[in-house]
């Protein structure tokens, strides 16, 4: 599992206004999280979107929940492939012309967030559920995978 | 800086729940400000808004349902948020309008209507 996120150079979003104020308070803000969370956070600090993503697991499934407010449901894709789990989407700006905007700390633009499970899981059995700006992917380990308890005869 | 709409940080100070600072956006349209503010994770049962000496205060409370399970690696913050804006004098108190969708609350601020740009024709 990679601790560090990554963030590709291509989907770099750079906020389109009043970036200096923006900077100005990712600084303050780094001053007064905790460390940890400024460290994991510090892809928000070089100006993309790296969404905040916890992964838990169970006897029967892994769950990763990701922290994506004001998107739609339709512009998160979800996609598994060789034990990685990949979420990306698209936020859109909704700034309309003959708006100006003050102060812009939201980032719109693209994100990508991968992370490599713990066990395998199940494709088949993926789901997810996008609820109050939270993503949820459930997803079943294989049957191979969970936890057996053998019975001695 | 000439932000109409701003933060007030020391309001903050002296507090003993610890909260998160939230990210938002301030926008400016002919007649009055959109402020949008992210709170992932709150909805409308954990939200409350106050003005208060020109001060627009908004604290979310998360209603995250308890995961079982064992934790393996964890990016979030489990406080809640509170964020405190200084309001512009132009800004009227009694119309400001909230919502909230999907973890973003927009408030939209109308400036009272003495201070909107008035065209004056000429006869």
């Amino acid at each position: 599992m990679s601790l560090i996120r990554y963030q590709s150079p291509e989907v770099m979003a750079w906020p389109p206004l009043d970036r200096w104020s923006s900077l100005r308070d990712d600084l303050n803000s780094l001053f007064e999280l905790p460390f940890w969370s400024s460290f994991a956070r510090q892809g928000q600090l070089f100006g993309g979107w790296s969404p905040a993503l916890d992964l838990y697991q169970d006897k029967d499934n892994v769950v990763a929940v990701v922290e994506l407010p004001g998107m739609k449901k339709e512009d998160i894709d979800i996609s598994l492939r060789d034990g990685t789990l990949t979420i990306s989407g698209e936020r859109k700006s909704q700034t309309s012309n003959g708006e100006k905007a003050e102060r812009t700390e939201r980032y719109i633009g693209r994100f990508r967030r991968s992370v490599t499970l713990p066990t395998r899981v199940d494709a088949d059995k993926i789901s997810a559920s996008y609820r109050d700006g939270i993503l949820t992917v459930t997803l079943p380990k294989a049957e191979e995978a969970k936890p057996k308890q053998i019975e001695v005869k | 800086m000439n932000t109409l709409v701003r933060e007030n940080r020391d309001n903050e100070r002296g507090q003993s729940e610890q909260f998160i600072t939230p990210s938002g956006s301030v926008v400016e349209a002919g007649d009055g400000y959109t402020l949008e503010v992210e709170m992932p994770g709150v909805n409308k049962d954990g939200l409350e808004i106050s003005v208060e000496n020109n001060e627009l205060t908004i604290v979310g409370r998360r209603s995250r349902p308890g995961l079982e399970g064992k934790l393996i690696h964890r990016e979030s913050r489990p406080e809640n948020y509170r964020r405190t804006f200084e309001l512009d004098p132009s800004i009227d108190a009694d119309k400001i309008g909230a919502k909230i969708d999907q973890g973003v609350i927009t408030l939209t601020l109308p400036k009272a209507e003495h201070v909107k740009p008035r065209k004056i024709a000429v006869s």
